[in-house]
Parts: structure tokens; C-alpha cells; sequence
């Protein structure tokens, strides 16, 4: 196996990998699924809020998942995915190298 | 209407529900379609191109477990013996993971293996390896299927399709979404999915909760109904096993469930620890399983408690079949607790469980057929396009095959249960194999193999004898404790006989693999610090088995 030139692909992979971040998506779809299920909480019937034993859920939880999808959102925004730079590649020492 | 939609399990759902579901579908499709520019490599599709920070494969990592069989059958197991069910949850995983991160994560990373199976041909011998790889590759795939025929079923129970439109829509997501990202798609799906089913079983627990007054409320109940205050103990009422609703004595707890079963389970499962081996470095892959113990801590309050819940609030539940088993606590909370919205997402949460349970048997399977059995055997020495393009053919290789196995076990009353029970018993002589060749120099090549193979024969021997009423056990559960055990025992034993018979590896050979020989990459990472405290894996690990004692002093 060329060791050397896969060493070489996976420095730039890392960086692709990096362009798409995991916390994008949660937060996009939490994002979406807060707002929808806040807005059905807002307009719930009685009979909606009685068979949840009087508790709002709908509202609390869209609430919530808004806030969490807020949160991933946020979280990506203050320490967004960077291409490699030294810091990084600074514990790269123990990592084996893709076969 | 409302009679009939009371009497079964149907659940009524709305266009907005549906909206909701139909969003996560196009969401995990495009996580798919988005990894796969990520994808150069075999590396990238089988091990995430080992680029992972710790929180992402630590949630993948508890996700890869907390499957909608797990989730229900954990329900169930609330409903049916009480607190007794925290056993799984706490000494049956917190123990084994933090093992797994410290003690054992060195060996695998660090030793640059791709798989589990791939470690035993380091340690030991071919036909130990070739042994392992099969029997793994062929339990993944029935696994997927028996995952996959799960789905169908609580599909056609909760929303009323027909068993076959859901198997092949399932398999046909997984398979997407699988093929072309790869392990990524599959991790990142494991970690959205775990955020969505907590956002389904938060409001049934908080609903539920309401419903019966509290936890008060709630252990009041439990205490006045059939189950008692037994129920509401984890080890007092252990000291015999009659005492308890689990049937269970705390020798069979501690040992059975604690160490063998439990070790076996997390510490050599590659459906598990290919999530660490996915980590960007070292030490996010020691503190992967060691950050998943964390949730795992926490998962019983909205699975457990919703299972007692379910015991006081539907009548019959408990029933031998029909609606009203305990396997479905949760869907029965589901349809009598939850508002459409909530319940739009509750539905969405089961189903991406059971579909990341089947990606994680699936992103298992391609990975230990394409190393394992295709490059080591088959066709060796090919460029990496070539196992790349091999690992996608065994992905549509093993769905394909899995919706067979599917088929086949819709003939079947009960064959999860059993198929489950049967290859948790394949890990305990894994993990006794694995412990001693690990911790032992001398064991040999060949003491691997038969140690493997004699106590995976020893645990089917038990489990036939069970089967076939030569043995009784007071419950399917006594027997896989006990299974466990002797196929722990047998392997240990037949590992340390056949070495004094056969020829030790040289210690040249074994650097990096086995405890107290240092590797190129140094092994000696044990008790390696680490800057920032909450990044030092023995710190960590520390604090979730004190969490776990702590957790369990009020329920005592």
C-alpha cells in the first residue's frame, strides 16, 4: 500500500470532510421541526391539549427543539470547521494512517 | 371510529406528522448524497477517513446501541421487572465502555487494525480471523434483516402498511443512504437519530409523568400494583433470586450481566467499535465509548419510566399476544399521550432507530466482508478503487440479503428475541479470547482459535439443551446470563490448555497488540495525560462509573 500518497489524500479529505459539518444538519432540522410543531402547539384544539393531560406539548417541545437547532447553529457559528491548520495537525502523531 | 382506533395500536396520524417524517427521510437521504464528496478513499467509506472529533462518534456510538429494538425492549423490560431494569443501563454498560475507552481502545487504534476480526489475525492466526469474520459478517446480515422485519412490524401496527411496502422502503433508505456515504452517512445519521428519538420520548415520559402524578405518583402505584415494592430495588432484593421480579440473584447481576455479558457485548463488537476506530485521533477514540457513557447513564428515565408508567396507565398490558404486550409499551404511551406534532416526531424518532440499527449491522458487514474476507482471501493486492467499489457491492450485497433474512423471519413468532439472545452469546467466548490474548503473551496462535470456536459450541450447546427442555432456567433471561457465563469459562479454560500444547508468537510479532509490549505507536498510552481535563479519557471515565454508583444509591 503507498502509505505516503494516502497520507497525502487524507490531509485533503479532512479538509472536504470538514466542509460538511454534522451540526449543519441537526440544527437545520431541529431548526424546522421547531417551528412546525410550535406553530401546531400555538393553534392546538382542547381536545389536543386534554389528551396530553393538559400540558402544552406541542408548544414546550417545539420551544425546545427550536432552541436546540438554535444552539448546533450557534456552536457551528463560533467555532466553525477549519481547513487543517497547525493546532490540528498537532495531535495527527498517533493517528494511523489510512490503509 | 374512535372505538376501533382505541382498540388496536393504530395511531392517527396527520399531515403535519406526516410532513415531519417525510422531512427526515429527505434530511438523512441528502447527509448521503452530501458525505459522499467526502469520499476518496476506502478509508473515507469504511472508517469515516478516521476524521471524527469524540463527541460525534461517542453519540454514534451509543446510537449504534440504543436501536428500536433496544428502546422498545427496554420498555418492556421496565414494565415487566421494575428498576431491576437499570441493571442494563448502568453496571451492564458503564463498566464495559469505560474498559473499553481506558484499558482497551490502545490496542485496537493504536495497533492501526480496520476491524475487530482484523485484530485477531494480528494476535492470533488465520483461521481464528477467518472464523470470526464469518460468523460476524453472517450475524450482521441476519441481525439487518431481523432490524429490518421490526420496522415492518411496528410500521404496519402504528400507520397500517403492509409488511412488504415497509420492508423494501426501509431497505431501500438504508441502502441509499449507506452506498453512496458510506460510514459517515451512517454515523452522522446515528447522531441525528439520537437527538430525534429523544425529542419523541421526552414528551411521553413528561406527559406521562403528569398523567400519574409525579414520580411519587408514579412509585406509589407501582408500589400498590402487582409488581410491588420489589420493583422499586435494584440490589436489595437480590440476595435470591426469587425475591426480585427479574429472577435474577445479584452473583448472576454482577458476574453474568456486569462483567461477561456485558464486556463481551461492548468491549469486542465491531458494530460498536468501529465507531471509536472512525475517531480523528487516539484520544478521541479512547474517550469515544467513555463520552457515550454519559447518555447511556441517562437513556433509562425516558425508556424505563415510561415502561412503569405504561403498567399503571394501560389496562392488560402484560398480555402473552396481541396489542397488548409489553414489547408495546412505548407505542401504546404513544398513541394515548401524544397530540399530533409531538407524535409526528415520536413516529420519526422510532423509525430512524430501527433504520440506524440496521445501517450500523450494514456499515459492519461491508467493512469486515470487503478487509476480511474479500482483500485477505479473495482478491488481494488490488488498488483501493477496486475495494472501494467492492465494499459498495457488499453493502447492496448484504441489504439485498437482509431483506431476505426479513422474509424469512416474518414466518416466525418470536425469532428477535431468540436471534438476539443467540449472537450476544457468540461475543462472551469473543471477549474471554480477547482478554487473555490481550493480557497474556504466551497464549498462542492456536489457543485463539479453539478457545473461540469450543466456547461459542459450549454457549449453543446450553442454548439447544434450553431450546429443547434438557435444561430448565426460570426465564430466557437466566439462561443467557448463564450461557454467558459458561461460554466465558470454557474459552478461558481451553485458551490457557492448548497454549501449553502449541507455539508461542514471538514478541515481535505482537508489539502493539498485546499489554506490556510497547508498539511502533506506543501502546503505553494507558495512563497518558492529556492537557485539558475534560479531554483526559481515565478522568472522564472516572467520573461515569462514580456517576453510575451515585445513580444508584436512591433506587437501592
Amino acid at each position: 500500500m503507498a502509505e505516503n500518497n494516502d497520507q497525502v489524500d487524507q490531509k485533503k479529505l479532512s479538509a472536504a470532510a470538514r466542509l460538511f459539518d454534522v451540526r449543519r444538519v441537526i440544527g437545520g432540522l431541529f431548526v424546522v421541526y421547531g417551528v412546525i410543531v410550535t406553530l401546531i402547539g400555538l393553534f392546538d384544539s382542547q381536545a389536543e391539549i386534554d389528551k396530553a393531560e393538559g400540558v402544552r406539548i406541542n408548544l414546550w417541545m417545539g420551544i425546545g427543539m427550536l432552541v436546540l437547532g438554535l444552539l448546533f447553529l450557534l456552536w457551528l457559528r463560533l467555532n466553525p470547521p477549519k481547513p487543517p491548520d497547525p493546532s490540528d495537525l498537532g495531535t495527527d502523531d498517533d493517528r494511523p494512517p489510512a490503509h | 371510529m374512535v372505538l376501533a382506533a382505541e382498540s388496536g395500536l393504530r395511531l392517527d396520524l396527520d399531515l403535519f406528522d406526516y410532513l415531519i417524517l417525510i422531512l427526515y427521510f429527505a434530511t438523512v437521504l441528502g447527509v448521503g448524497f452530501a458525505a459522499r464528496r467526502a469520499i476518496k478513499t476506502s478509508a473515507d467509506f469504511f472508517l469515516s477517513g478516521r476524521s471524527l472529533p469524540a463527541w460525534v462518534t461517542g453519540l454514534a456510538f451509543v446510537s449504534a446501541n440504543l436501536g428500536a429494538l433496544e428502546i422498545l425492549g427496554m420498555a418492556a423490560n421496565g414494565a415487566q421487572y421494575g428498576l431491576l431494569t437499570l441493571h442494563y443501563y448502568w453496571i451492564g454498560a458503564v463498566p464495559a465502555m469505560v474498559f473499553l475507552g481506558i484499558v482497551m481502545m490502545p490496542f485496537y487504534y493504536g495497533s492501526k487494525v480496520r476491524s475487530v476480526p482484523e485484530f485477531l489475525k494480528r494476535r492470533f492466526n488465520k483461521p481464528t480471523h477467518i472464523f470470526n469474520a464469518i460468523s460476524f459478517a453472517v450475524a450482521q446480515v441476519l441481525i439487518a434483516g431481523v432490524n429490518l422485519f421490526a420496522l415492518a412490524l411496528i410500521l404496519d401496527a402504528l400507520l397500517g402498511w403492509e409488511l412488504w411496502v415497509s420492508i423494501l422502503v426501509g431497505a431501500a433508505i438504508v441502502l441509499t443512504y449507506i452506498t453512496i456515504g458510506g460510514l459517515s452517512s451512517a454515523i452522522y445519521n446515528e447522531v441525528l437519530q439520537f437527538f430525534v428519538i429523544l425529542a419523541g420520548l421526552i414528551p411521553l415520559t413528561i406527559v406521562g409523568l403528569v398523567k400519574v402524578g409525579g414520580i411519587d405518583g408514579l412509585f406509589d402505584a407501582v408500589r400498590s400494583g402487582p409488581l410491588g415494592d420489589a420493583a422499586l430495588h435494584t440490589w436489595s432484593n437480590t440476595g435470591s433470586s426469587a425475591d426480585n421480579p427479574l429472577g435474577a440473584n445479584w452473583i448472576g447481576i454482577l458476574f453474568g450481566l456486569g462483567f461477561v455479558l456485558s464486556f463481551g457485548y461492548w468491549t469486542t463488537n465491531f458494530a460498536e467499535v468501529q465507531r471509536a476506530l472512525s475517531a480523528k485521533d487516539m484520544n478521541a477514540a479512547r474517550r469515544t465509548p467513555i463520552i457515550a457513557a454519559f447518555p447511556k447513564l441517562l437513556i433509562p428515565a425516558v425508556t424505563v419510566i415510561p415502561g412503569l408508567i405504561a403498567v399503571i396507565t394501560v389496562k392488560g398490558l402484560g398480555a402473552d399476544e396481541g396489542d397488548l404486550t409489553y414489547n408495546n409499551a412505548i407505542p401504546l404511551l404513544m398513541r394515548d399521550l401524544l397530540p399530533n406534532g409531538v407524535l409526528g416526531i415520536a413516529v420519526t424518532g422510532l423509525l430512524a432507530s430501527f433504520m440506524a440499527g440496521m445501517a450500523a449491522n450494514v456499515s459492519g458487514f461491508n467493512t469486515v466482508f470487503t478487509y476480511d474476507i474479500w482483500q485477505a482471501y479473495i482478491k488481494k493486492g488490488r488498488s483501493d478503487e477496486y475495494y472501494l467499489r467492492i465494499g459498495r457491492y457488499a453493502t447492496i450485497g448484504g441489504v439485498v440479503i437482509g431483506i431476505g433474512t426479513a422474509f424469512i423471519a416474518s414466518g416466525y413468532g418470536n425469532i428477535m428475541e431468540y436471534i438476539q439472545q443467540l449472537f450476544s452469546l457468540f461475543n462472551a467466548p469473543l471477549f474471554a479470547t480477547f482478554i487473555v490474548g490481550m493480557f497474556w503473551k504466551r497464549m498462542t496462535p492456536w489457543a485463539g482459535f479453539w478457545s473461540l470456536v469450543l466456547g461459542f459450541l459450549a454457549s449453543l450447546a446450553l442454548y439447544v439443551a434450553y431450546l429443547t427442555d434438557a435444561i430448565a432456567f426460570n426465564s430466557a433471561l437466566e439462561q443467557s446470563f448463564w450461557g454467558a457465563g459458561v461460554a466465558f469459562v470454557t474459552a478461558v479454560i481451553i485458551a490457557v490448555a492448548v497454549t501449553f500444547f502449541t507455539p508461542s508468537k514471538p514478541d515481535d510479532e505482537l508489539r502493539g497488540l498485546v499489554y506490556g509490549l510497547g508498539g511502533t505507536s506506543d501502546g503505553t498510552a494507558i495512563v497518558s495525560g492529556e492537557k485539558v481535563w475534560w479531554r483526559n479519557p481515565v478522568l472522564l471515565g472516572t467520573i461515569a462509573v462514580v456517576l453510575a454508583i451515585a445513580l444508584y444509591i436512591p433506587v437501592w
